[in-house]
């Protein structure tokens, strides 16, 4: 790092790539928050969404926000049935079940992605206009400034959603109290079903900005960043929305000043790194409040 | 009052067997009537036998959840390559230091990482396996991302003893009261403190002792693949030996066994495919788990007890 | 014996237990009654090391205990029951009773992997103690059955045989008679006191069943909102007005 300016442009840099960890990473706190699942393919629903994403451009050639919505949607789908097939039936197992399954569900679609699009990389195309603006000497890309908007738009949706529709509400009551929330005359299924298809959603749109971020895509792309993800939601305290966002950002923007340093091969290092620390010093995250069994 | 004594027909009748099936196996090797690839084969089931059995005993036997195990086995290998390849050490030192490492390795991770539960451990294992295929891929000492040049310093007899050594301290490990104390920390950990049992260090006692194991699995895998490469274990490998002891059956031993027999043969028939491969692996674990999540032995184990005579039977 | 001094313990804003004097002798058998919620299982999980005192200290035998770990407090002699079982619940009868025996075992871990004669030996030994305990509590015809398919009332006798396998000098039992019938309460009253006396031990049992604490205790700790509101023995305690005035408090709701 030389300058302050260069710090700066990390910061930008982290900015975008935190934006996407936090979209993949609210998934996962609000299905954890539910049903208490690590849901271990939801780095993979966002490679789903980043292939529908490719194939809506390329193929249909639809534009930006036509093709993040269509891989939304198919995502969204794709998340509930992932739901009902796999998870549904383990609901009363034990977590180390659903936490297998789950692990299975992941390698399924990884695997079974690379039978149906090849091992290969894919060339994500270019959407945006390579318009670059310098604002005092660091440098904002126009398409990054897209995304950063995206990500930021959605998760204000979702905090409107979550706060005052009545499927927010259940899903707040849910993740609260499941079986109280059962009394109260909430439908949990489809809470449940709401919550993986909102969680896949996003996801989705985070695979969309992650391709257009990294210009390739392939089936195994979304185990790192997955995890990543996973650790932000760690971080921010699994289970708090806010939490997921705050997270997530912390996470690209040291990842960003980690390779800024020139240590870009242990990057990955530093996201598990942080993962451990945080589970041994603090389990319940940033957010999160201490909680002990009974005796 | 009931003898128990080492010496019984069990026992006998045990290593009869494991004897036989050493002596045909040699055989066939011997006169080249087994193709090299069964060899191999055959040496990779020795690995994820000591791999998954060892695994049983922190996940099955002592309830904790670690999915990072290839981690170990990557410290194992390594420092067991660098012992043969460097030093040009003795296998048996080899086997040795790659054990010891992973070992203290386990041991200093255990320690902190331990006091977690379930899902919470499971991901911080994940990420310790991870973090030290990074730091292989970042010490040049150790070739890099590029890989390390081993040899073949191991034969059959060699790995096949070394796994039946390893099975046969598991299982007398298991077979005791510091067994039993490790089982009453998976059944209810409360109750186990309560009864004066030291969870904390049974638990990191379990977990140190697999990782050493692990270690020399990794150990045997160096010695025999002429060339290793941080990526080789990678989570997916720590996946794969996950799926082994669940698919044998969480807490038995002899599934454990079962499952990394079935699973290595699966994936070596499989090796011409491999994305079909995990695919197969992963529908295998899905349905495992919806629809016989105890596995196929459940917490039995298969045993010779049946051919003995009624009151002399052991307990196990 | 056990000597419990200013113990206090709040739960975010909730105090426990406040305030609790407690003085034990050797071989008493004492009961602590009090309401629901009155703090009891808490004063349990205290003296146990389960929860660390917010205030006071808990002697036992002169030494200081509190701030040691579970086990450590077993180790020093301290045995429970829980209120809600907790058995080792997937392994057999005599594994559950082995287990607390495992602090006295007497082989090592590489004794065990070695098959030393000293673990055959201790093995054995294990088995036979763990037999005649069980024979005590008439379960050894159930020795090789899994614990969680005895019925109820020997699945608490089950816990008391394992807590006496940690060979303590206290035994703590919460609520122990807690699902039996009459005729089952009345034989656990008569084996308590046997134990007692056979085990040379001192007792503290936690009772919801006036009668059997009544019969059984020779002295009595009334706690109520995590203060002792009364002590002495039951004929005092059974006319005594605030301890009265506690029960029908919460009969009254
Ligand atoms: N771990 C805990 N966290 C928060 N509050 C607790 C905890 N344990 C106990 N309490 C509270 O402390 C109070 C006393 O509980 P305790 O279990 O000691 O009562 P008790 O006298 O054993 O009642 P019961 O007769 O119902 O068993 C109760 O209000 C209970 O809710
Ligand atoms: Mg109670």
């Amino acid at each position: 790092m030389h300058s302050i300016t260069e710090l700066l442009q990390q910061l930008v840099y982290g900015l975008s790539l935190g934006s996407i960890y936090a979209l993949i990473a609210l998934g996962y706190t609000m299905v954890y928050g539910i049903v208490k699942l690590i849901n271990f393919a939801h780095g993979d629903v966002m490679m789903v969404g980043a292939y529908m994403g490719w194939i809506a451009i390329t193929v249909f050639h639809f534009p930006f926000f036509p093709a993040i919505l269509f891989a939304m949607i198919v995502a969204a789908i794709a998340g509930i049935i992932i739901e009902r097939t796999a998870y549904k039936p383990l609901r009363n197992a034990t977590r180390i079940a659903a936490l297998i399954t789950a692990i299975g569900v992941s390698l399924f679609l990884e695997y079974g992605g690379m039978l149906v699009v090849g091992a290969q990389m894919r060339t994500y195309p270019n959407v945006f206009p390579e318009t670059m603006y310098n604002i005092g000497g660091i440098i904002f890309k126009f398409g990054d400034i897209v995304m950063l908007v995206t990500a930021l738009v959605l998760m204000l949706l979702l905090h409107f959603t979550v706060q005052y529709t009545k499927i927010g509400k259940a899903m707040r009551a849910s993740s609260f109290d499941m079986e109280a929330a059962l009394l109260m005359g909430v439908n949990v299924n489809t809470t449940i079903s709401a919550t993986f298809a909102i969680g896949s959603a996003l996801a989705a749109a985070a695979g969309v900005l992650y391709g257009i971020y990294f210009n390739s895509i392939d089936p195994l792309m979304g185990i790192t960043p997955g995890l990543k993800a996973f650790v932000a939601a760690v971080l921010g305290g699994i289970g708090i929305i806010p939490g997921a966002m705050v997270g997530g950002l912390v996470l690209g923007i040291t990842e960003s000043l980690v390779s800024g340093f020139g240590a870009s091969t242990w990057r990955d290092a530093v996201a598990f790194l942080i993962l451990i620390l945080v589970l041994i010093i603090k389990p319940s995250g940033l957010f999160g409040k201490n909680l002990r069994e009974k005796v | 009052m009931k003898r128990v004594s080492i010496l019984n027909r069990k026992n006998a009748l045990t290593l009869f067997l494991v004897i036989v099936m050493y002596a045909v196996i040699q055989g066939l090797i011997v006169t080249d009537i087994l193709p090299p690839l069964y060899t191999s084969t055959l040496i990779q089931v020795c690995v994820y036998v000591i791999l998954a059995a060892s695994l049983n005993l922190i996940n099955g036997i002592t309830g904790q959840f670690s999915i990072g195990h290839a981690g170990f086995m990557a410290i194992g290998a390594y420092l067991a390559g660098i012992v043969s390849v460097k030093f040009h050490g003795p296998l048996f030192l080899s086997l040795l230091v790659g054990g010891i490492v992973a070992a203290v390795a386990g041991f200093i991770v255990g320690l902190p990482t331990l006091r977690l539960r379930g899902d919470y451990l499971a991901i911080a294992t994940l990420g310790l396996g991870q973090i030290v295929m990074i730091i292989f891929q970042n010490i040049d000492y150790f070739g890099g991302a590029a890989g390390m040049q081993v040899g073949r310093h191991i034969n059959w007899s060699w790995a096949f003893w070394v796994t039946i050594i390893s099975l046969v301290v598991i299982h007398n490990f298991v077979n005791s009261t510091h067994g039993r104390a490790c089982i009453s920390v998976r059944e209810n950990e409360i109750a186990a403190e309560a009864m004066g049992v030291n969870t904390t260090k049974y638990k990191v006692l379990a977990f140190t002792l697999g990782a050493f194991f692990a270690g020399v699995a990794g150990g045997i895998y160096s010695n025999y693949m002429y060339f290793i490469q941080p990526t080789t274990f990678n989570f997916l490998t720590s996946f794969n030996i996950l799926v082994m002891v669940v698919l044998g059956g969480l807490g038995s031993m002899t599934g454990s066994i079962l499952g990394a027999l079935i699973m290595t043969v699966l994936n070596v028939a499989l090796s011409g495919i491999p994305s079909l491969r995990m695919v197969i692996t992963a529908l295998l674990l899905i349905i495992m788990m919806l629809f016989r999540p105890s596995g196929l032995m459940g917490t039995k184990e298969f045993n010779l007890n049946f051919l003995e005579k009624k009151g002399e039977r052991n307990v196990a | 014996m056990l000597k419990i001094g200013n113990l206090s313990k709040s739960f975010g804003g909730l105090k426990a237990v406040s305030n609790l004097n407690i003085d034990i002798k050797d071989g008493e058998l004492i009961g602590l009654i009090g309401p629901n919620g009155a703090g009891k299982t808490t004063v349990f999980n205290l003296i146990t090391g389960v929860y660390e005192p917010t205030e006071g200290e808990i002697l036992f035998r002169e030494r200081k205990i509190d701030g040691l770990k579970p086990y450590q407090v077993t180790h020093r002699g301290i045995a429970r029951t829980f209120q809600n079982i907790r058995l080792f619940a997937d392994l057999n009868v005599i594994d559950n009773v082995k287990i607390a025996y495992h602090q006295h075992a007497k082989y090592s871990s590489l004794g065990a992997i070695l098959r030393l004669p000293s673990y055959f030996k201790g093995e054995a030994e294990m088995e036979k103690k763990a037999l005649e305990l069980l024979k005590v509590f008439r379960l050894e015809g159930k020795a090789r059955e899994v614990a969680k398919n005895l019925p109820y009332g020997e699945q608490r006798r089950l816990e008391i045989a394992r807590a006496l396998a940690a060979e303590p000098k206290l035994l703590l039992l919460d609520e122990p008679a807690a699902g039996m019938n009459p005729q089952e309460t009345h034989e656990l009253m008569e084996l308590i006191r046997w134990i007692r006396d056979t085990f040379k031990l001192t007792i503290l049992l936690i009772e919801h069943d006036m009668s059997l604490v009544m019969g059984v205790c020779e002295r009595i700790y009334v706690l109520d909102y995590g203060t002792i509101i009364a002590q002495g023995g039951p004929d005092e305690i059974k006319s005594n007005p605030k301890v009265i005035e506690a029960y029908l408090g919460e009969e009254a709701i």
